[in-house]
């Protein structure tokens, strides 16, 4: 029994003893000059896992006496935070290395966060939802704050850590209320529970949870640590939250509302709706007057966690398929464009103004022309793959009634369009002044063009995504 | 071999479009012409040994959706190779001729390449040109359709630099928009009703189109009318026939070597070899024929009676075009397709001519195109004196009356009029042809007599300067006016010979009224028609018994002549008078205009002069592009207008920019306070944001 | 009323008492006080629901370590709460008006509350009747939820990892004691008699 339990855990197992063995290698050899190496054998570790899990397939397996399942949802969300997460790493080890941040802790860090989010996406028990929550949250808390000799850094790790700290009390607040009406933590249970006729006391359960996961996906208005974290940690860690966790976060709301709540879609189907439509808007809109380029990511992510609800909302197999195509595909611009900021230098130094772009296509065409291509995907202009990510989530949204969603929808991502065109705009037709250093690592730019050539080429057939996302949203709404 | 001949010109196109740069202009001006010449000499070779039965050659498969699919097919039928000989030999003449007329050009700056980029037009007209005539379905037509359409925009506004050519681009452009608007309607039209587009469906499906009721603009009509009715629509912008005419004058502002091409020889036809590639259907909508031969007649009297005073020697032949499709269209509507294809196959030789002969006077004449400052030109210029004098005689249909020898336009007009005699009664269409006839004698002898005779008239030293054309101008010339002198004689009768010969030449079957005589029941065996035959044959019972009677079943064969339809046969046995009339207003014609333009000079300014409205009314072309543009074009500008200021600029600019100027910020300020750095305001807002939806569950979730 | 009764109700009042008071206390030492208070009375909560050992755990753990942990670090960090209140009470209306809408609402919640088909029952029996209070405790923790557990366990390696990480400083110019290099002195070579010559230098 427990050896069958086991194995349907092996890959979070296996991630933890690594973390844990890593740890102890790090502190009895050479500390942080171990640190380089170390992130490469993490990002190893996780494109093989990655690929493990990928490869494996079968029916739906639970263990623990049903507070863990490993699914096709699970597995979808799990391949995606592990290759996002490989990806940042790899990203991140120039950015670290040059500003003394490279500790050995960091890639530890980030594989205890993602053995977290592992748990997150195949939970199936309040408890282990909430274990897995905080395993992650504490392991984010403790990289934003990585630059510790920097006020913005310790100030972005505390108020995170400490609004982090609301959101969980709120969320044990509803896990408590529901399991004070369904008497029994399980998904399972908590959905034969919850019928036709919930009591008001369960959907208050239902709204502090959702509270939670909201601040976790970072929607308005649960947003208010976003921007102020992502501009304060170091960069190769704002790229991390922009990612790996937003696609746990994610996942595991979907797998709450659909698990345990999918009897009454109704009453969280106007909560969500209503978190994404606020999301959407003040994403787009609070933007327009950032003037650092990671504020703009933290609002843009809002944003598209926004549109991402927005499928989430629909409540529908489409739905959720729509939203894990979103979710990987803004995933993927993520990176490219992370990518393209990390390697936004003066004289050495990192830069985040976006005055500092004019005129860069002068002397940086490709990198620029692939810093279009992904605005515009942003954007969702039309040829770009970010836009059929839209389409998807909007068709979802459109097919389950929710037409005044899809049509907000729309204007938002009209507006939001403003600030993405005028970074196009800064590059292509600013005043020439001395901008950034040119030249980038040969890892960032591999991502950026990638990302970028991803942007086009996937408009084929989104890389064979959907019959993927398709299936793991059957395994999750039934 | 079919293949070749369709796909040489646009290699040509692309080698010389896109590879000019890297062979030189002069390589791609030869590579495009060049392949131009060997489709030409397929196509004779393919018309030459064309067996009569209709082939149907795939290129690919095109579309395939629901219950549309339509391959990308070459139908090879004497529609397709009449039109296969006159499209390419003419282009490859006027290849050859572009190298003489377009070597050099005040519209270009010095050091501007654009020869090879007026091959590449040329032969990617060409090339569409084809695709339209080679089509096996509607849409392949259409596609070939607005290809040539394109092909003519790029080339009449060739002299991008000139604003009155890109007016005249667009005006071409647009206005066969109507008629192209009309012609898709046809296409739905059709669809509709027989689920395909392919003509061998449609065809097959002829009879059941007569019976079907179709509403259309609120009414009910019959189907075959109808769709009869919109095809000739877009007959009547590609061939510029009157109320849709008004585009192909203002079209000379191209070179003169594409008003040859695509402004009289091929292009223009086009409308013409629709109604004959529709004939199955046409035959059943006699209403809608009845109106082709009316517009044809109205048309063909109208063009001449401009072109009796226009001036520019290219407008006069632009008219002069105008009119001569007229006469096709005539003869399409009176049921004579061979006929109207006869008319198109020598028109196209001898109006070709007079184009080049006349961009060879403008050359020679270093641009100068007003007749008025020409004059005393013969001896500057023999050679193209003696063509144009040929494509004169051709044009105003001189021969010898009541026999077969005459020149191309002797023989095809006067069958035309021949058969509209026939076809009318002796009606309203004879005689406009009659009197059409008279005034193209007149203006092509005026053009001839302002031309060639009389005292070198204008700038002195232009005249001085006169040269004759080198010799890639003149060889074209020379070639044309072969097939003005002899291309009539040779083919009279297999387009307007006895019923037997015509139905030979285009393989329909004949039933015999009479006796079962076997000769020409070699051709029944292109179809599946023994039966059909006899059936038909019943109906062929009334006519005279020395006839035979066309009696395919509609797609079989090249044209579809319906049973009762006896024009052909009767166009012989008109009334001599009949036969003579068109000599006769001829030779008035060009009688008076000798006494015009050579006996008394002056005589011209006189009548001009007491017949001041008249002329003037003639010489602005019926005021019809003055009407359009008041009834047509100054009130889209004005909605154009007004859309523009008032609702593009006010509602949409002004709502939009208010909205984005105004209201956004307001709120992207407001998100920025909130943004305080504050920690308890941002976990404040977050309760906030808890109490809201606590407060929404409770409202609506808590009623039950 | 009986006594378990009674009881529950002292805990409970003490409990929130407690809760409220470690809020509104002036002193944040006296803060403290009032939350070694509330985890007094919610382990006597546990001992009311038979489960003496989360109770004994509660105060030894909480009370023991824990809130005399929260004791020195408010003694010695000097923070001055009152001028942070003072910035709160600009807040304090709306504060209130939320705190009461929500506290209204949970009134509603709470008034209509029912539980699902068979939540007492589920709740009532997490373990096989007749276990001891430490073995079902043991059954629960390692054998059903051994997952939730060891993942806890992660999370406080964490939180350990993250605590050093952040505050851990590796200062190169200070003396460190080396214990090895104690243990492996050698006592010949640590010492070594010069003979001085008297008017000598070395």
């Amino acid at each position: 029994m427990i050896g069958e339990d086991l194995s349907i855990v092996l890959p979070e197992l296996l991630l933890a003893v690594f973390a844990m063995g890593a740890l102890l290698v790090g502190v009895y050899t050479g500390k942080d000059k171990t640190a380089p190496v170390m992130l490469w054998v993490t990002v190893a570790v996780f494109a093989a896992f990655a690929f493990w899990i990928g490869a494996t397939g079968g029916d739906a397996r639970e263990a623990f006496s049903g507070t863990f399942v490993d699914d096709a949802f699970a597995r979808f969300a799990k391949v995606t935070i592990l290759l996002s997460a490989a990806a940042v790493l790899l990203m991140s080890e120039g950015y670290m290395a040059r500003r003394d941040l490279l500790r050995f802790e960091y890639p530890v860090l980030v594989v205890l966060a993602v053995v977290g989010m592992m748990v997150m996406v195949s939970a199936n028990d309040l408890m282990t939802l909430y274990m897995g929550l905080e395993l992650q949250s504490l392991s984010l808390y403790v990289v934003a704050s990585l630059r510790r000799d920097s006020v913005k850094s310790t100030e972005a790790g505390l108020k995170y850590f400490v609004l982090g700290a609301l959101s969980s009390g709120l969320l044990l607040y509803g896990a408590s209320l529901t399991y004070g009406f369904a008497g029994t933590t399980s998904f399972e249970g908590i959905i034969e529970a919850a019928s036709d006729e919930p009591s008001l006391g369960l959907l208050f359960g239902l709204v502090f949870l959702i509270t939670g996961f909201a601040f976790k996906v970072s929607a308005a208005p649960f947003h208010m640590w976003t921007p102020d974290v992502y501009e304060g940690s170091p960069t190769p860690v704002t790229a991390f939250f922009a990612t790996a966790p937003k696609v746990a976060a994610m996942a595991l709301f979907a797998r709450v509302v659909h698990d345990a709540f999918g009897g009454i879609v109704g009453d969280w189907q106007q909560i969500v709706a209503f978190l994404s439509v606020v999301s959407m808007f003040l994403g787009a809109i609070a933007a327009i007057g950032q003037t650092n380029i990671k504020r703009l990511m933290a609002y843009s992510s809002i944003a598209h966690m926004g549109f991402a609800l927005m499928g989430l909302a629909a409540g529908t197999v489409l739905g959720v398929q729509a939203m894990l195509v979103y979710m990987v595909i803004y995933v993927a611009m993520n990176i490219g464009t992370f990518a393209f900021i990390l390697s936004m230098e003066k004289d050495g130094m990192p830069v985040t103004d976006i005055a500092s772009l004019q005129s860069y296509s002068t002397k940086e065409p490709l990198k620029a022309l692939a810093m279009l291509i992904l605005m515009f995907s942003l954007a969702g202009v039309p040829p770009m793959l970010g836009f059929f990510g839209k389409l998807y989530v909007l068709r979802a949204a459109y097919d389950a009634g929710l037409g005044w969603l899809a049509v907000a929808g729309v204007i938002a991502s009209v507006i939001g369009a403003f600030y993405y065109l005028r970074i196009v705009y800064y590059m292509y037709f600013g005043e020439e002044r001395d901008g950034l250093d040119t030249g980038m690592s040969p890892v960032l730019w591999g991502f950026l063009v990638a990302s970028a050539g991803a942007m086009i080429v996937g408009v084929v057939n989104l890389f064979g995504l959907e019959p993927i996302a398709l299936a793991a949203a059957q395994t999750l709404v039934n | 071999m079919e293949t070749i001949i369709l796909f040489a010109p646009l290699v040509g196109a692309l080698i010389a479009g896109f590879g000019w740069r890297w062979i030189g202009e002069p390589a791609a001006q030869w590579t495009a012409t060049s392949l131009l010449f060997l489709a030409a000499f397929l196509s004779w070779i393919v018309f030459l040994t064309f067996d009569g039965t209709t082939e149907q050659i795939q290129i690919l498969t095109w579309i395939e959706s629901g219950t549309l699919a339509t391959d990308w097919a070459i139908r090879m039928d004497r529609l397709t190779t009449i039109m296969l000989i006159v499209i390419t030999t003419v282009s490859a003449l006027v290849h050859l001729y572009s190298f003489g007329y377009m070597a050099h050009d005040d519209n270009f700056r010095e050091g501007e390449h654009y020869k090879a980029r007026f091959f590449a037009y040329l032969s990617f007209f060409t090339f569409a040109m084809l695709m339209l005539v080679t089509a096996d379905n509607l849409l392949q037509l259409f596609f070939g359709w607005e290809g040539v359409g394109l092909a003519s925009y790029l080339l009449i506004g060739f002299y991008f630099r000139k604003p009155s050519a890109n007016a005249a681009a667009i005006k071409a452009f647009v206005v066969n928009r109507v008629g192209d608007f009309g012609f898709l309607l046809g296409i739905f039209g059709i669809y509709m009703i027989t689920d395909s587009i392919q003509f061998a469906d449609i065809f097959a499906a002829a009879s059941r189109i007569a019976e079907e009721p179709l509403v259309f603009l609120w009414r009910e009509w019959n189907a075959a009318e109808v769709i009869a009715f919109l095809l000739f629509l877009g007959a009547m912008g590609k061939s510029a026939q009157l109320f849709l005419h008004t585009w192909l004058p203002d079209a000379m502002e191209g070179p003169t070597p594409v008003s040859a091409l695509i402004h009289a020889a091929t292009m223009v036809t086009a409308g013409v070899f629709l109604v004959c590639r529709m004939s199955p259907i046409m035959e059943y909508a006699p209403n809608a024929t009845a109106f082709v031969t009316f517009l044809g007649a109205t048309t063909a009297v109208f063009a001449a009676t401009v072109g009796l005073v226009q001036n520019d020697i290219k407008r006069v032949i632009a008219y002069s075009t105008c009119s001569q499709l007229g006469y096709m269209f005539v003869a399409a509507g009176v049921g004579v397709y061979s006929v109207a294809m006869f008319h198109l196959f020598t028109h196209a030789f001898f109006k070709a001519m007079l184009f080049l002969g006349a961009g060879s006077v403008i050359h020679g004449m270093h641009h100068e195109q007003d007749m008025r400052n020409y004059g005393g030109l013969r001896h500057k210029l023999p050679y193209t004196f003696w063509a144009m004098l040929i494509g004169t005689l051709a044009i105003t249909g001189v021969g010898i009356p009541l026999t077969y020898i005459g020149f191309a336009g002797f023989l095809s007009k006067d069958a035309v009029i021949e058969s509209a005699y026939a076809g009318t009664a002796g009606g309203y269409a004879f005689w406009m042809l009659v009197v059409a006839a008279l005034f193209t004698s007149f203006y092509s002898w005026r053009l001839m007599f302002l031309t060639f005779f009389g005292k070198p008239r204008g700038d002195k030293h232009t005249h001085e300067h006169a040269h004759e054309s080198p010799m890639v101008m003149l060889i074209p010339l020379g070639v044309l006016s072969l097939g003005a002198i002899f291309s009539g004689m040779i083919w009279y009768n297999s387009f307007f010979g006895k019923t037997d010969k015509v139905a030979a030449f285009f393989s329909i079957p004949v039933a015999e009224a009479g006796e079962h005589s076997g000769a020409e029941g070699d051709h029944s065996d292109d179809g599946p028609s023994e039966g059909s035959d006899e059936s038909h044959s019943e109906d062929g019972d009334h006519g005279d018994d020395h006839h035979v009677t066309l009696a395919g079943v509609p797609g079989e064969g090249a044209i579809y002549v319906a049973p009762e339809n006896h024009v052909l046969d009767e166009a012989h046995y008109v009334p001599t008078w009949v036969k003579l009339s068109p000599f006769i207003a001829m030779v008035i014609g060009f009688v008076t205009a000798w006494v015009m333009y050579i006996r008394q000079p002056d005589m011209p300014r006189r009548i001009a002069e007491t017949n001041a409205i008249l002329y003037r009314f003639l010489l602005n072309k019926w005021y019809f592009d003055e009407i359009y543009n008041f009834i047509f074009v100054r009130p889209a500008l004005w909605v154009g207008k007004t859309f523009w200021k008032r609702g593009d600029g006010n509602i949409i600019d002004g709502g939009i920019n208010g909205l984005a100027m105004g209201v956004v910020p307001f709120f992207t300020r407001l998100a920025g306070r909130g943004q305080s750095g504050y920690l308890f305001h941002y976990a404040f807002a977050m309760v906030i944001g808890l109490a809201l939806l606590l407060t929404w569950i409770s409202v609506t979730g808590g009623a039950n | 009323m009986t006594v378990p009764v009674i009881a529950f109700y002292a805990f409970a009042i003490s409990c929130i008492a407690g809760g409220l008071f470690t809020v509104l206390a002036r002193n944040p030492v006296h803060s403290v006080l009032w939350l070694i208070l509330a985890f007094l009375s919610a382990a006597g909560l546990f001992v009311t629901l038979g489960a003496e050992f989360v109770a004994m755990l509660l105060v030894i753990v909480y009370v023991g370590a824990v809130a005399v942990l929260f004791l020195f670090v408010v003694m010695m960090l000097d923070v001055d709460f009152a001028a942070l209140k003072a910035e709160m009470t600009r807040y304090l209306p709306i504060g209130l008006f939320i705190g009461v809408v929500i506290l209204m609402q949970l009134a509603i919640a709470f008034g209509a509350w029912e539980f699902s088909d068979g939540a007492l029952e589920r709740v009532s029996a997490p373990t096989t009747a007749g276990t001891e209070n430490v073995a079902a405790l043991g059954l629960i923790l390692y054998d059903r939820y051994i997952l939730v557990f060891q993942l806890a366990g992660l999370i406080l390696l964490v939180a350990m990892v993250g605590a050093i990480v952040l505050t851990l400083r590796h200062r190169e110019d200070i003396k460190r004691q080396d214990v090895l290099a104690q243990m492996y002195r050698d006592p010949k070579k640590a010492m070594e008699l010069k003979d001085v010559k008297p008017g000598q230098g070395l």
